[in-house]
């Protein structure tokens, strides 16, 4: 009985193989854009947030925030309020734990004829603790040579394959910034992480070298902090923003010439960003799935007629009504899951396919599978089996007759 | 075996109704050769149709083997239809893109049989029928003459041996030598002890049988013995 059931579906289906090939198709393309896409958004989502966590942790940043002149508003970033003796202050505070102050730029940078255009950070030692930077070669500069300006860079991974060619060892030799000779020390661990900007192609020098030589003044335009428990942030964020509107003699925080953003905050904003953009990707593949559905629907009603006539047949020769309608369950499964199964493996080598473009790791979700498959089980097996479960509890002349 | 009381037929399609059998009544005995003859439009296949336990009638009864058929199951009716009736469509009914012996071994299914058996009684019934080519059995129907369609149709009618068989114009595309041909072996049949009803309008076909019942306008005219 099993056989003849197996057999049965088998030979139905592969006796109309363009009917049965298009229905799979429509299935397989309905559930593998939905695992695709969905496993891509999910894939950039996880990429956004382990970039920004590979940033530091308990990280709290003071940038100078837009200064009004005489009630004109210069745009955020560009005022140079921020000072040596503000991060020397904030170091005071109680729960905070490492501070380190910073100079960025970006400059021509050239090595044995090679060139290229970095961002080029003045700091301390302690912003290795603070930005989670670690050692591949060589060492990071030390407190003793920001004191004397020492001249000396530490190259982040890529920058180091730019100017020397790749995992070459530039420790001893020199780089020109900005067409002033340094000496590099060392070499960063590299962080991987794209989207945001690269953490790996970047130049460290001691802050006071990048002043004098560099920037050409004494301000800072970046105070990162570390608070030193989590629970503490929100506290430290407070005491900080309060002790600088003090020293800057502002009374009105909405005036304040600084902004302040801790790593939490950038989490969330970056992530409801990605998780817009995986809704969006989810929609579309929605639209894919309904698509496709409607294509199983098509398929399946349109052979009503020619199965009609078939259950009627069936029906007149003796055969009972239940063995009618497990014929046409199976054949309706087995067509679904076909499909199911080749969409899921179709979604699976697409979402990879997409993603070497996309360098981001695509993570296939197990509820979009089961989703994807659900819908599209339930379009097929609902549309192939409803009618033939109402063609086999007609008569058999009037399924016979049916038009 | 077959009673037949007052049968009537009625279709309704949408305001139009017509009433196809208007109050048959008969009784078919065991081992029977029954024709039935009539004009086209007559009402013949919505009987054969109601013997066949295929269609209800509108009203009356019809009881086969003494049970009463509108107070059956659906499974109850479908068993009967395989066990007992083998019944030949006017249309023949064949699966197409199905080979023959599929076609044949349809009412067998679903069944406890294994598939030797199945194809032993299917190649039978098959020769009974006068097709003896086995080349063609694995032929798809939809490959075959307008004869050896026919002689598919009524080897799936007998591959169960059924008791009654139901033949609605057997020979209705066939040329007189092959008709005749057919004939003969449905007589051969009932000289087996099958019960044997047909539907013709040709009188000379229906002279095969032992007994001619003529409709017109959906009820008797005539119920004659042939001797
Ligand atoms: N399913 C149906 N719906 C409506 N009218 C029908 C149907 N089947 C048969 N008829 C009508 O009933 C009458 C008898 O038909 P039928 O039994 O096929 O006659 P015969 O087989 O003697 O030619 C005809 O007028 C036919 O048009
Ligand atoms: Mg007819």
């Amino acid at each position: 009985m099993i056989q003849d059931l197996l057999g049965e579906t088998i030979r139905s289906l592969s006796g109309n193989k363009v009917r049965s090939g298009l229905t799979i198709l429509g299935i397989v393309i309905g559930i593998a854009s939905v695992i695709a896409l969905v496993a891509i958004g999910q894939g950039a989502q996880n990429s956004v947030a382990s970039s920004i966590e590979s940033i530091g942790s308990n990280l709290i940043m003071i940038m100078p925030g837009s200064q009004r002149v005489g009630g004109i508003s210069q745009g955020a970033g560009s005022s140079e309020t921020l000072t040596e003796a503000d991060a020397e202050a904030i170091g005071q505070i109680s729960g905070v734990g490492v501070v380190a102050p910073s100079v960025t730029g970006r400059y021509q940078i050239t090595a044995k004829g090679n060139n290229t255009n970095t961002e080029t950070i003045g700091t301390v030692p302690d912003y290795v603790t603070v930005r989670n930077v670690s050692m591949d070669i060589g060492s990071f500069f030390s407190q003793q040579q920001v004191s004397s300006s020492a001249k000396v860079a530490v190259l982040g991974p890529t920058t180091r394959d730019d100017l020397f060619g790749e995992n070459a060892n530039p420790v001893g030799q020199t780089v020109r910034i900005n067409k002033i000779e340094f000496k590099v020390i060392g070499v960063t661990t590299e962080k991987g992480g794209s989207g945001l900007s690269s953490q790996d192609d970047m130049i460290y020098v001691p802050l006071t070298t990048a002043q004098h030589f560099l920037a050409g003044n004494n301000y800072i335009n970046n105070i990162n902090i570390t608070a030193t428990d989590q629970s503490l942030m929100t506290s430290v964020q407070e005491e900080v923003t309060n002790l600088l509107l003090a020293r800057h003699k502002i009374s009105d925080s909405s005036n304040a010439d600084f902004r302040i953003m801790n790593q939490n905050d950038i989490v969330s904003t970056a992530t409801s960003v990605t998780s817009t953009f995986t809704v969006l990707l989810s929609a579309i593949a929605g639209i894919s799935l309904v698509v496709g559905g409607i294509g199983i629907m098509n398929m399946m009603l349109t052979t009503v007629t020619e199965r009609t006539r078939e259950i009627g047949l069936r029906k007149a020769v003796g055969i009972r009504k239940i063995y009618i309608n497990l014929q046409f369950l199976a054949e309706a499964t087995m067509l679904t899951f076909v499909g199911g199964f080749v969409g899921i493996i179709a979604g699976w080598i697409a979402s990879i396919v997409l993603s070497s473009f996309l360098s981001i790791t695509p993570e296939i979700s197990t509820t979009s599978i089961f989703l994807a498959f659900g819908v599209s089980a339930a379009i097929g097996i609902v549309f192939g089996f409803y009618p033939a479960r109402k063609a086999a509890s007609m008569n058999p002349i009037e399924a016979l007759r049916y038009e | 075996m077959i009673e037949c009381k007052n049968i009537c037929k009625t279709y309704v399609n949408g305001d139009v109704s017509t009433q196809a059998v208007r109050g048959i009544s008969f009784k078919i005995e065991k081992g029977e050769f029954v024709a039935i003859i009539g004009p086209s439009g007559s009402g013949k296949s919505t009987l054969m149709h109601i013997l066949g336990a295929l269609d209800t009638p509108t009203s009356g009864q019809y009881s086969l083997d003494g049970k009463e058929i509108s107070k059956m199951s659906e499974d109850e009716l479908s068993d009967l239809r395989r066990e007992k009736i083998g019944f030949v469509f006017q249309a023949f009914n064949l699966l197409p893109r199905t080979t023959v012996m599929r076609n044949v071994m349809l009412p067998l299914l679903f069944s406890e049989l294994p598939m030797k058996k199945r194809e032993e009684m299917a190649k039978k019934s098959l020769k009974y029928s006068g097709l003896d080519d086995e080349k063609l059995y694995n032929n798809f129907s939809n490959q075959l003459s307008g004869g050896q369609i026919q002689r598919v149709a009524i080897a799936r009618a007998l591959i169960n041996d059924p008791a009654i068989i139901l033949a609605d114009e057997p020979t209705g595309n066939l040329d007189t030598k092959t008709s005749h041909i057919v004939m003969n072996a449905f007589q051969e049949l009932n000289r087996n002890g099958h019960t044997i009803v047909l539907i013709t309008h040709e009188p000379e076909i229906a002279n095969f049988a032992k007994r001619i019942i003529s409709v017109r306008d959906g009820v008797i005219e005539k119920d004659t013995r042939n001797i």
